[in-house]
């Protein structure tokens, strides 16, 4: 849109000003919007540069006189940080294998396969969404406290591949929109229905599946409680629990932490910016009904 | 549904519901033994004292009667209605009028988008730690604008008062999905709705109002739902916010961080009372409910369906 003055055709200055003035809330507004939403970025990336003396300078500066790497080489000091980013990789690339396996087959049987509980099942999978993760916990820990899988990654992947509610409700959404004729013209000509799964639902669900893949990818990455629970061995740590290293007795190191933190946040901020579609349209598909 | 039913099932014998069920399998099994078994596993750990190491012994109702005498519940139940009564319409106010802003025909609309759902990506972790830095009293940069235009500068991360102030101020800079929600549904209005207003000589706030606000209010809500959900289970950023040092979670200067989800994960984690936090649990899943049925049995009288 044009940022010049408009020249108003009408010259009835009353209403003109008025209009100029809700002109410029609307141009401004995003701009104003997207420099609050920005600036938490660029303190985390200018703090990361910065020397201890600059960092808890007063009144703090986002522009740094000398930018040093100092604080980077401190994160691999303070904790084995390549091993974490090995750990919360292998959990994230699990967690999507996981996820693409499971989800589209019981999204498939709530859009495509016509039998009765279909509907009841939906809603029974809906309302799952609404527990919290506290009510379920205890029990599930001292259940895995039976095996032998206690203390190892098994507890934090298994559960991917038996579903996600929120991934089973994308996914339905979307297969609902491929034609029935389509599946039907299949089975009139003998296709069972792994073959149609396989052969022509998935395929054309490519988009949906990379959107439910994302999520899971940053889902995992991201989580915080279950390895909390479930990771005591040091060498198992993912990145969510291994910054707790940078808090101490003397306080907290806020340059090193911020660098941990930039390189902890880069891998999901690159991807976004690759996937971009996928996320806003799957974030836009489970919000509209 | 499907206009042939059962037309490859009878070939190999299988009947639509065999198939149904056996595409579901993954996730009922997984129902049956994440979500089914412990819930009734939990019900009956709450009526037992059990500390990990032992086998739980029946108690019957000495852990609920224990939680009336228990300050700390009361506590951590007042912080999470603090955190969803003020947070999520705060939350959702702000997304729609994030959403009311960028929803302009700006070839920059992509762009602002993607800058507005960005924060939704950082790792929660390094999100709350860069919060944390943000909200720092002495050294923080909101303190700093704070102090630049003459306001109090709270301590923000040590009195009682603000620290939960501290977490909501952090919550609207994550509001992005819920803004993506509502542009999407802004989107979705006739614009032939708002010419007809403007013809009848409509200012911005009665077409909000009038068109704006019921077209969109199936997505109020379903993100209400959504935030009152999510707000129940509040605890990595309350946790983190918390955290002094290493990884043990307190509650916060005088408990004002204490989440109903802290609590229970300090009963069974860290004072390996699991009978007792099984007690919470089960309060906690009950209470669940109830909201969820309330919100839902209130949505007919506001919320309007295209068509209806």
């Amino acid at each position: 849109m044009a940022t010049t003055i408009p020249s108003p055709p009408a010259p009835r200055t009353g209403r003109s000003t008025r209009k100029l003035i809700a002109m410029a809330i609307r141009e401004l507004a995003p701009v104003l919007i997207t420099i609050l939403f920005l600036f938490p970025f660029i303190v985390m990336i200018s703090t990361s540069f910065k020397s201890p003396d600059e960092t808890f300078s007063i009144p703090p500066r986002i522009w740094s006189d000398h930018w040093i790497l100092d604080n980077y080489h401190r994160v691999f000091e303070v904790m084995p940080f390549w091993r974490y980013v090995g750990n919360t990789l292998l959990l994230a690339i699990l967690a999507v294998i996981g996820t693409l396996f499971s989800c589209p087959l019981v999204a498939y049987s709530l859009s495509k396969v016509p039998w009765k509980l279909r509907n009841p099942l939906f809603l029974l999978i809906i309302s799952t969404m609404m527990l919290p993760p506290q009510v379920t916990m205890i029990p599930v820990y001292l259940l895995w406290n039976e095996t032998p899988l206690m203390g190892t990654w098994w507890p934090l992947i298994i559960p991917n591949f038996l579903g996600s509610a929120f991934s089973i409700f994308l996914l339905r959404q979307f297969f609902r929109g491929i034609p029935n004729d389509l599946l039907d013209a299949a089975r009139l000509d003998g296709a069972s229905e792994a073959r149609i799964y396989w052969g022509i639902v998935l395929p054309l669900a490519r988009p949906a599946l990379a959107t439910v893949g994302l999520f899971a990818f940053v889902g995992t990455w991201t989580d915080f409680l279950n390895p909390l629970i479930y990771l005591s061995d040091p060498e198992r740590y993912t990145l969510s629990i291994g910054l707790y290293n940078f808090f101490s007795e003397h306080g907290v190191e806020w340059g090193p932490l911020m660098a941990a933190c930039v390189i902890f946040s880069i891998p999901l901020v690159v991807v976004f910016i690759i996937a971009q579609r996928h996320f806003i349209e799957g974030i836009s598909l489970t919000g509209l009904k | 549904m499907a206009s042939l039913p059962g037309v490859s099932a009878s070939r190999r014998g299988l009947s639509p519901t065999a198939v149904g069920v056996l595409f579901a399998l993954p996730w009922l099994i997984g129902f049956l033994v994440f979500q089914l078994y412990p819930i009734a596993a939990s019900a009956y750990y709450s009526f037992t004292e059990f500390s990990l190491f032992d086998d739980p012994v029946w108690i019957g109702l000495d852990n609920y009667r224990d939680l009336l005498q228990d300050e700390r519940f009361f506590k951590s139940l007042y912080n999470t209605a603090y955190m969803t009564v003020i947070g999520v319409p705060l939350g959702l106010a702000f997304a729609l009028i994030c959403a009311l802003a960028l929803n302009t025909p700006s070839k920059l609309q992509p762009f602002y988008r993607a800058i507005v759902y960005l924060p939704t990506v950082v790792p929660i972790v390094a999100a709350t730690y860069l919060w944390r830095w943000l909200l720092n009293a002495q050294y923080g940069y909101v303190n700093q604008v704070i102090g630049g235009v003459g306001l109090y500068q709270p301590l923000w991360q040590e009195d009682p008062f603000w620290t939960k102030p501290a977490l909501l101020i952090m919550g609207l800079w994550l509001v992005g999905s819920t803004a993506i929600i509502y542009l999407a549904a802004l989107k979705e209005v006739p614009a032939s709705y708002y010419e007809a207003a403007e013809i009848d000589g409509a200012n911005w706030w009665s077409k909000f109002w009038n068109i704006t606000w019921p077209a969109i209010s199936p997505v109020t809500l379903f993100q209400l739902v959504i935030g009152v959900i999510g707000s129940l289970q509040y605890f990595t950023q309350a946790y983190l916010f918390a955290q002094e040092r290493m990884n043990q979670g307190g509650g916060g200067p005088k408990d004002s961080l204490l989440m109903y989800g802290m609590y229970v994960f300090q009963n069974a984690f860290q004072y390996l009372d699991m009978g007792y936090a099984s007690a919470l649990a089960w309060i906690l899943f009950l209470i669940s409910l109830a909201i969820t049925a309330v919100i839902l049995g209130m949505a007919t009288r506001w919320v309007h369906y295209e068509g209806d």
